[in-house]
């Protein structure tokens, strides 16, 4: 984390301490919920699939990502956008049972965790399962 | 069934499991306590030559559980503290000669006699491991301020759960203030972070534990060790003694305070 006196001389450039947390956290997320990133990928592919079928949806902002609350949940969160009409609403399914967060693939500047995944506007979504 | 079964534990090799055992047995025996120690790195064992006891080995952890010996006689008293004993693993066996069974067995023969019955796990997630967290009434994390530490740390926070020890504390082996303050180290609150689990004690690294190991008097009765002050206040801390964190380094300057005020104080 950058300290207000680390961009105040310029020293905001991210020492490897800050990197090895980031890296921590991504690799434990797949580690405690066991399934490994390159079956992640095809879990998305295969979700996708799916809800193409019957929807035309904004492949650009689809956001499908393990989130993790501590060791013991974790979920799958996805952000499934239609394409086109904003105002439509999104998809957005949940699971429990193994999942990893999803800060990594945004920033590795930061660790705000708690809603480092709200850089669109995402109001209208839905929490499935709480 | 008066004694507490405290197992040492890591997953990754080499961040100071048997020097944490050693020196926290040597702890707890000048506080007073009546302690054992046991070796349950069958194979590979070290923490004789350690503790300085490895001339007066004759029967092992594994001659006891195959009956070749009674408990008292793999039993080695300490030089120095009368009170704390030795139960050293074999040298010449496997993992497998000792089941879980057997290590809850032992422990319990010592209970009534011992306040304390410390045992250090072999690393791995194996049989060992195993055999070592059986009888833990509670078990300590060692772990290092480093990647593969950490991740190896996670995988056994995560079986010790799964077989209801937890949630087990951690021990924070080998930390470099100075490298956690230039950020080029993970610190001890970004690990609690990643791990979520309560630190019972922060070890800085010392030049004082390499010649204390190559004497086989645990640093811990060195009183110019840091390292060595760290595991006495662990070890006072599994008495249930309140001793706080110790601070890490010197932080008396102006500019560090107000770096501490704007949150990068290193908090070690």
């Amino acid at each position: 984390m950058t300290s207000f006196l680390d961009r105040m001389f310029g020293r905001n450039k991210q020492g490897s301490g800050a990197t090895a947390k980031d890296r921590l956290r991504f690799v434990l997320q797949y580690d405690r919920v066991n399934i490994a990133p390159e079956k992640m990928e095809e879990m998305k592919r295969e979700i996708l699939e799916v809800i193409s079928k019957y929807v035309a949806i904004d492949s650009d902002r689809v956001d499908i990502a393990l989130e993790q609350r501590d060791r013991d949940h974790s979920k799958i969160v996805a952000e499934i956008p239609f394409v086109g009409d904003s105002k439509k609403p999104r998809i957005t399914t949940e699971e429990t049972e193994g999942s990893v967060d999803d800060d990594t693939k945004e920033t590795t500047d930061t660790d705000i965790d708690e809603n480092s995944d709200n850089v669109e506007p995402v109001e209208e979504t839905k929490s499935v399962e709480d | 069934m008066g004694a507490k079964v405290v197992t040492i534990t890591s997953g990754k090799g080499g961040v100071g499991k048997t020097t944490t055992t050693a020196n926290l047995g040597v702890s707890l025996a000048r506080l007073g306590k009546k302690v054992v120690v046991i070796d349950a790195d069958i194979g590979l064992r070290n923490l004789d030559v350690i503790m300085g006891l490895e001339n007066r080995i004759v029967y092992d952890l594994v001659d006891v559980v195959e009956g070749r010996s009674k408990l008292r006689q793999a039993m080695i008293k300490h030089k120095q503290f009368p009170d704390l004993y030795l139960i050293p693993a074999a040298q010449t066996r496997d993992k497998m000669a000792v089941s879980p069974t057997d290590m809850i067995q032992v422990a319990d023969k010592l209970r009534e006699e011992f306040q304390y019955i410390l045992i250090d796990s072999p690393a791995g997630i194996e049989r060992g491991y195993r055999n070592a967290v059986a009888p833990a009434d509670e078990v300590l994390v060692v772990t290092n301020p480093e990647v593969s530490a950490v991740r190896d740390a996670d995988r056994i926070i995560g079986l010790i759960e799964a077989e209801n020890k937890g949630p087990g504390k951690l021990i924070i082996n080998r930390l470099k203030p100075s490298m956690v303050k230039k950020g080029e180290m993970l610190s001890a609150d970004d690990i609690t972070d990643i791990l979520g689990l309560k630190i019972i004690g922060i070890v800085p690294e010392d030049d004082y534990v390499i010649p204390a190991s190559n004497s086989g008097v645990p640093v811990t009765l060195n009183p110019n060790s840091r390292a060595g002050i760290a595991f006495t206040n662990i070890a006072r801390r599994i008495t249930g003694e309140d001793v706080p964190l110790m601070k890490l380094e010197e932080t008396g300057g102006i500019f560090n305070r107000i770096a501490r005020l704007f949150g990068s104080g290193s908090s070690v």
